[in-house]
């Protein structure tokens, strides 16, 4: 202890004392200061463009998301279209089906009215036809059976009996 | 040896204009330089030990190195003639005496440390012993010793001279303030720093995220960044450069380490909160009958084991290392008749490289330690308890006692 008393050196402490007294000011104004306020600001800045990179990535997923909600939504209304065209199409179809066949049992029934018509017609015509063949038929008969009188008399006779029978 | 001091500076302006080294050796080159012009070179036949090869010359030696030295020797040999000599440089002498202020350079001293030379200046006499400067009495030609080798006739004098360890601070200082306000400069242009910048940021970041932020927290820490910084690479630099052939011994003189837990001491006593002095003066949480006792310990730990803790262990380590190493450096003569000059000079060969990487992680550990504590110690002074918690700051110093018996 002795030893270490003689040889602590009270001059040397206040050199070394006012030394580094001015060390550490200058350290601290031309170094320390501006170190720690770059590293500081440096640090900042990274923090703040980490932070930059991370709303960025976030905005891009958001973007990606609408992207995805867009496309899957154009997709379905593409599908309900076709779907509607092809509806659209059945039925289409299908009326003009049931418009033709309305057309054609509407001509169908038109043809049957004129065949009966037309049937109609002819029978008439052949009733006719024949009413007249008949009479040139019965005129041509009669004529016959009157020019002999013995056949007239067998007619009057078999008339009158068919009337008596009457 | 003019040859070879002409070489060396041939050398010097050689690697300069070569530009092969980097700046910072250049700075490291020219900071030399800048003293050259002021000493003066000492050639002259000394009265000291001459050559170290006994056990006891070898102790004394390192003793003798431990000691702050008036002027940085680089290295002495004994010539042809028998000569003593010595290459370095002589430092100035600053005195303050009965008579005020003193100045003459080291090289009057011739190398004496024993009290032998006595260098008369404006009607004073001074002597040097064992490193230390004395002012002989009035009328006294020589300096008489008691038994135990102390001066009877002469006194200590307040000695603020150039010291070895002044240079040695001084050089680290401009050294430090060059490497950092470069890099401060770098940051300017760039976010990035180059070059050897880009070596000392991360330590910078080291320290101020290893060491400041978690120590005194994040509300307080910046206010004391500055002293950490300055602190850790003072002391680290000087620990290294301790390790070096310059043979700086800064960081294991008393009065420097001293210095350092002094400026902790004042830091954390003028920071202190309320909360801090409470807990010292006026314990929360524990019987009256105890505060005043509690007190007592505390203003004691605050005060007394706290900067003698910081203080002795920078010096004891550091002057440790530098017994150990450069006794394993001896084993070279003091073993040469047992194992031969081969055998005994690998053999210190072996040793010391091993030992200098140890001390190599020393010289980094010590600053860390120092640094710290400098910094937990900080940390207490500024910390704001919770009052809900009573025994939280129990904690935190049995904590802390925990680290402390740590390093201790």
């Amino acid at each position: 202890m002795e030893t270490l008393l003689n040889d602590f050196s009270p001059g040397l402490f206040v050199v070394s004392t006012i030394l580094m007294l001015a060390l550490i000011a200058l350290m601290v104004k031309f170094a320390w200061k501006p170190i720690l306020s770059s590293l500081n600001e440096r640090e900042e800045g990274i923090q703040g463009a980490l932070d930059a990179a991370e709303k960025a990535k976030r905005e891009m997923a958001n973007l990606q998301a609408d992207n995805q909600r867009l496309l899957q939504e154009a997709r379905l209304e593409r599908e309900t279209m076709l779907k509607e065209a092809r509806e659209l199409k059945t039925k289409m179809i299908a009326d003009a089906e049931e418009e033709a066949k309305m057309q054609a049992n509407k001509m169908i029934a038109q043809a049957q009215e004129a065949i009966v018509s037309e049937k109609k017609a002819a029978m008439a015509e052949l009733k006719s036809h024949v009413a007249g063949l008949s009479l040139d038929i019965a005129e041509k008969v009669v004529r016959n059976e009157l020019s002999n009188k013995d056949k007239q008399l067998e007619l009057v006779e078999s008339m009158l009996g068919e009337a008596t029978l009457n | 040896m003019r040859t070879f001091a002409r070489n060396l500076r041939r050398g010097f302006f050689y690697f300069i204009r070569m530009k092969i080294v980097n700046q910072s050796f250049k700075f490291l080159v020219l900071a030399v330089l800048m003293f050259l012009p002021t000493s003066n070179f000492a050639f002259n036949a000394e009265v000291d030990g001459g050559q170290v090869s006994g056990k006891q010359e070898v102790e004394e030696y390192i003793v003798h190195h431990l000691k702050d030295s008036h002027d940085f020797n680089l290295f002495s040999y004994t010539n042809d003639a028998g000569e003593r000599k010595h290459f370095g440089v002589a430092l100035p002498v600053i005195l303050w005496t009965s008579e005020g202020l003193v100045t003459f350079m080291s090289s009057e001293f011739h190398h004496d440390d024993n009290g032998q030379v006595i260098v008369e200046k404006d009607g004073q006499k001074f002597t040097k012993i064992h490193s230390k400067i004395y002012e002989l009495e009035k009328g006294a030609t020589a300096v008489s010793f008691d038994a135990d080798h102390h001066a009877t006739n002469a006194s200590k004098v307040l000695d603020f001279s150039i010291t070895k360890s002044v240079v040695g601070i001084l050089l680290i200082g401009l050294l430090m303030l060059f490497w950092f306000s470069r890099l401060a400069k770098q940051y300017k242009t760039k976010q990035i720093p180059t070059g050897f910048g880009r070596v000392l940021e991360p330590l910078v970041l080291y320290v101020r995220d290893e060491i400041a932020r978690p120590n005194i927290g994040e509300k307080h820490y910046r206010k004391f960044t500055g002293y950490l910084l300055t602190v850790f690479f003072f002391i680290w630099i000087l620990n290294l450069a301790g390790l070096t052939p310059l043979g700086f011994n800064v960081t294991g003189q008393l009065a420097v380490t001293a210095c350092l837990a002094i400026f902790t001491l004042v830091i954390y006593t003028a920071s202190g909160n309320k909360d801090y002095w409470m807990h010292i003066l006026w314990m929360p949480g524990v019987p009256i009958f105890v505060k005043p006792i509690l007190a007592v310990i505390e203003l004691v730990g605050a005060f007394i084991i706290k900067p003698f803790s910081l203080l002795v262990r920078l010096f004891a380590n550091i002057s440790a290392g530098h017994i150990v190493l450069m006794s394993l450096i001896a084993i070279m003569f003091t073993l040469k008749d047992s194992l031969g000059t081969v055998g005994a000079t690998s053999l210190s060969f072996v040793l010391s490289f091993f030992l200098l990487l140890i001390e190599l992680l020393v010289a980094f550990l010590q600053a860390y330690i120092f640094t710290m504590l400098s910094a937990l110690f900080i940390g207490m002074a500024v910390a704001e308890h919770d009052h809900e918690h009573e025994d939280h700051g129990h904690e935190v110093s049995s904590d802390v006692e925990d680290v402390r018996g740590d390093f201790i």
